[in-house]
């Protein structure tokens, strides 16, 4: 119940910040030329003629003032509708539905692969501090900081797909093949390894690197100290106090990083053609689909809104000192 | 390495498979049923019907689940599809479709010349972008009887001129389907039903449409393939590594980066090619605004044209896949291509500078005479090349220039409607005949805010009474004097410079067979195209 009454002043400390977030999206693409009209007529290669275009306009509601437009949409908003998209002409919640089991798949596992093997390569890096491991471990992480995303996800093609033929080049499944149940489950899996690691590797670096100086900063602290005196052995030294606390700052960047990427993933997803959010999110701007756009910054800010608020129960769990 | 020695023989090697491939592939081979064409669909669309929207984006898929009345053979002769035969009246104003029997729509509701006639008037004439302006004259069509669909036109309509715009503008929808609600609105619009070789079965956006085979087709036995996979593929380079992973079997309409299209042209196991594109030419533009008292002097917009060496950049940026273009209408055309040579503007410096100085431009500070905005649309990689390649050419003769890039909505925004450009570069689409989308490139009177028609601020009354003239000709021989005279009179004014002429670029799997063998093959229906194992 504490935690729902938490749950809840949370969510209404935000509406601002999800206000101004909308009203600034919605201004800015004010300022870009044409409107989704312009759009559809560049997709259909001209000849159009101009009362169709107008006609269209108007349908839209494209030919109203711009406060007036702003109006139309924060009143439907409060109404809990995001409004009809033009590029799908299906509602924005319906084609925002569709597109969110991907993201959040690819972000999850992406997120999942990071932290893990981000906790246990800064684990041993701290551990071997300036040995060869150390030196092998964060050479690795800042080559992966260094890559970029598309260059590393298109050469992951090149070698698992094109060469090796091990993992399919791109697409979420396999198209009509009809996969149900745990063989589906299996397929998708098998798709998602690459963009997984693509993703995931450069928050592995990062992650890495905050793991492996947060243990060492722990490390020298006077517990960890009485813990050894204690005559406890490593292992538990490392594991039950140490890690614990190191575990903090990273707890912490989960919290900052599930934003960046859903928002980081356009790249991802056009390279492995996965029908996430990002992808959405950039057609939206490109074809100026107004519903879209501000549909996908509303429902990404409830996500990290969401996050946010999973992340500081946590805190309290990991240090009790911490109240949320 | 001797690399000049390796370049030979992989020469050679390609030549000699050149030469042995015909035999091999095609001359002893049975077609083979079944199978899966997997297609590259790099820009998603809000319809898939082509009775509401010609675009290829919208043929590429529609092309194969509806048909059109009249198709391109081989030789891009008008071939019957839907219609048998057609004749047209002494006057040109009554021009008559008689329709092929025993053809049923996806749903197994009969095809006749009703459905022809909505299609016509509700469609074409209403919404169709090109073919509004096509059947502007368009008072009714008649149904005799339910196999004879006969175009009443106020004014006459060359025959010529409607055969070679209906393979594109000629797609018939199921009036049965249509005939209650908003056409736009329709649900069959991203679900369409046709009278093709493949009936739609699903489309997931931003991943696949998937076609299948439709049993009742109206040519026996066929078509070969089982199923035809859009995948839907944005990233270029992605899409050419699926190429090579087997993911897809062909790339339409240019959709690779230059790059990829050499690299794979070099590989045995795909076809790069323009083949097959031959009715889908366009010309890369340079279009000047005429408001800017500048460019209205034509000196200067020759001077601009002699100033840019055109055969070393496209032998230096676009390859084999272009050539030197002469006019608006491009040498593929060759009903209408004029025989006799056409006023041109050879690189020549000297020229330009001499021209400037003429028109009273002199060097000022920096060796500056003037500066303009270029504003390059944001489709194609060589409009972005060749847009750099005009800065630093004028910069040569002491034009400044500074590029402007805007995405699509905001080029078309900003050149067509808002006029706020003094150069801009982009492709004229040729379509078949000059009087479907290239007069309104040249004829004055234009809405404000229609794309890819004259924004210029030009107005030339000589030209505006050629291309009059030419659309309502009915003599094909006389017709193709006039359209000689325009590009003679266009070519002279220099509106709109054409300097350069591309023709799409397919790549194909070599798996492939029966492809590219119509000059519009990647919007035609496939029904004969098979898959060797």
């Amino acid at each position: 119940m504490r935690v729902l009454a938490l749950a809840g002043r949370r969510l209404l400390s935000s509406v601002p910040t999800l206000l101004l977030i909308l009203v600034g999206i919605f201004l800015l693409l004010q300022l870009a030329p044409g409107d989704a009209v312009d759009a559809l007529i560049a997709q259909t290669g001209g000849g159009a003629d101009a009362a169709s275009a107008a006609a269209m306009r108007a349908e839209m509601g494209l030919d109203l003032s711009v406060p007036a437009q702003l109006a139309n949409y924060m009143w439907r908003l409060v109404r809990l509708d995001l409004g009809f998209s033009s590029i799908y002409g299906k509602p924005v919640s319906t084609v925002i539905f569709e597109r969110l089991p991907a993201t959040l798949l690819l972000m999850l596992a992406a997120l999942s692969f990071a932290f893990f093997f981000g906790l246990v390569l800064g684990v041993l890096a701290a551990r071997r501090v300036n040995g060869w491991p150390d030196t092998l471990i964060s050479t690795l992480g800042l080559i992966f900081y260094a890559t970029p995303s598309f260059w590393f996800g298109l050469m992951a093609i090149v070698l698992f797909s094109v060469h090796l033929q091990w993992l399919p080049a791109g697409g979420f499944e396999e198209i009509g093949s009809g996969f149900t149940g745990l063989r589906r489950t299996l397929d998708i899996a098998t798709h998602l390894v690459l963009p997984t690691l693509t993703l995931g590797l450069i928050f592995l670096a990062i992650y890495l690197r905050i793991m492996r100086a947060s243990m060492l900063e722990v490390l020298s602290l006077d517990f960890v100290r009485t813990a050894r005196a204690k005559g406890l052995d490593e292992t538990r030294v490392v594991v039950r106090h140490v890690l614990r606390n190191a575990l903090l700052p990273m707890v912490t960047l989960i919290g900052l990083q599930a934003g960046t990427m859903l928002g980081g993933s356009v790249v991802v997803e056009s390279v492995f053609s996965l029908p996430g959010l990002g992808r959405l999110a950039y057609e939206s701007v490109v074809q100026r689909d107004l519903n879209t756009l501000l549909g996908i910054v509303f429902v990404s800010a409830l996500l990290v809104i969401c996050v946010n608020f999973v992340v500081d129960l946590l805190y309290a769990r990991l240090d009790p000192r911490i109240t949320p | 390495m001797d690399p000049t020695r390796r370049a030979i023989l992989l020469t050679s090697a390609a030549l000699a498979g050149n030469v042995l491939m015909p035999q091999r592939s095609f001359a002893q081979q049975q077609p083979q049923r079944g199978g899966v064409m997997t297609v590259h669909f790099a820009t998603e669309q809000r319809i898939l019907n082509p009775s509401l929207q010609a675009s290829t984006g919208v043929y590429i898929v529609g092309g194969k689940i509806q048909e059109p009345l009249v198709d391109l053979d081989a030789a891009g002769r008008p071939a019957p599809c839907l219609a048998e035969s057609w004749e047209s009246s002494a006057d040109g104003k009554t021009i008559t479709f008689r329709l092929r029997r025993g053809v049923t729509w996806h749903d197994g509701r009969p095809f006749t010349s009703t459905d022809v006639q909505f299609t016509a008037m509700e469609m074409w004439k209403k919404i169709l972008n090109y073919g509004s302006a096509l059947q502007q004259f368009l008072d009714a069509v008649e149904t005799p009887d339910a196999q004879t669909a006969v175009f009443k036109y106020a004014r006459p309509m060359p025959l010529n001129l409607l055969l070679r715009a209906l393979p594109d503008l000629g797609y018939i929808s199921p009036k049965h389907v249509y005939e209650s609600g908003n056409i736009r609105e329709n649900p069959t619009n991203t679900a369409p039903i046709g009278t093709g070789p493949f009936k739609f079965l699903q489309y997931e956006r931003g991943q696949y449409i998937i076609a299948e085979r439709n049993p009742n087709y109206w040519r026996e036995n066929l078509p070969y393939l089982d199923r035809v996979v859009w995948r839907v593929v944005t990233d270029r380079s992605a899409a050419a590594a699926q190429m090579e992973a087997g993911q897809i079997l062909f790339s339409p309409y240019s959709s690779l980066t230059i790059a990829d299209l050499q690299r794979l042209g070099r590989d045995p196991r795909f076809d790069v090619t323009t083949k097959g594109n031959e009715g889908n030419a366009r010309t890369n533009t340079l279009e000047f605004n005429f408001r800017n008292p500048i460019l209205a002097d034509l000196r200067v917009r020759r001077a601009i044209a002699h100033a840019i060496d055109v055969p070393f950049f496209i032998e230096n940026f676009l390859g084999d896949f272009a050539k030197a273009g002469t006019g608006p209408i491009p040498s593929v055309s060759t009903d209408y291509y004029p025989t006799e040579p056409m006023p041109q503007y050879p690189f020549d410096r000297r020229r330009a500078n001499a021209l400037l100085d003429e028109a009273g431009h002199r060097r000022g500070a920096g060796g500056t005479r003037f500066t303009l905005r270029l504003t390059p649309a944001p489709w194609g990689e060589d409009i972005a090349l060749w847009s750099t390649y005009i800065q630093q050419s004028l910069q040569e003769v002491g034009i400044r220039v500074e590029i402007v890039r805007l995405d699509a909505a905001g080029f078309l925004r900003t050149v067509y409607n808002d006029w706020n450009f003094d150069l801009a570069t982009g492709w004229h689409q040729y379509r078949n005949d000059p009087a479907v989308s290239t007069s309104v490139w040249y004829r004055s009177g234009q809405p404000k805010g229609a794309p890819w028609t004259n924004q210029w601020g030009w107005q030339d009354d000589e030209a505006d009474r050629i291309m009059d003239a030419a659309q309502t000709e009915l003599d094909p021989a006389k017709r193709k004097a006039l359209y000689a005279d325009f590009v003679r009179r266009v070519n002279t004014e220099l509106p709109v410079w054409m300097p350069i002429e591309q023709i799409f670029v397919s790549v194909f799997n070599k798996r492939l067979r029966n492809y590219a063998n119509n000059p519009r093959w990647a919007s035609s229906s496939w029904h004969d195209l098979w898959l060797a194992s």
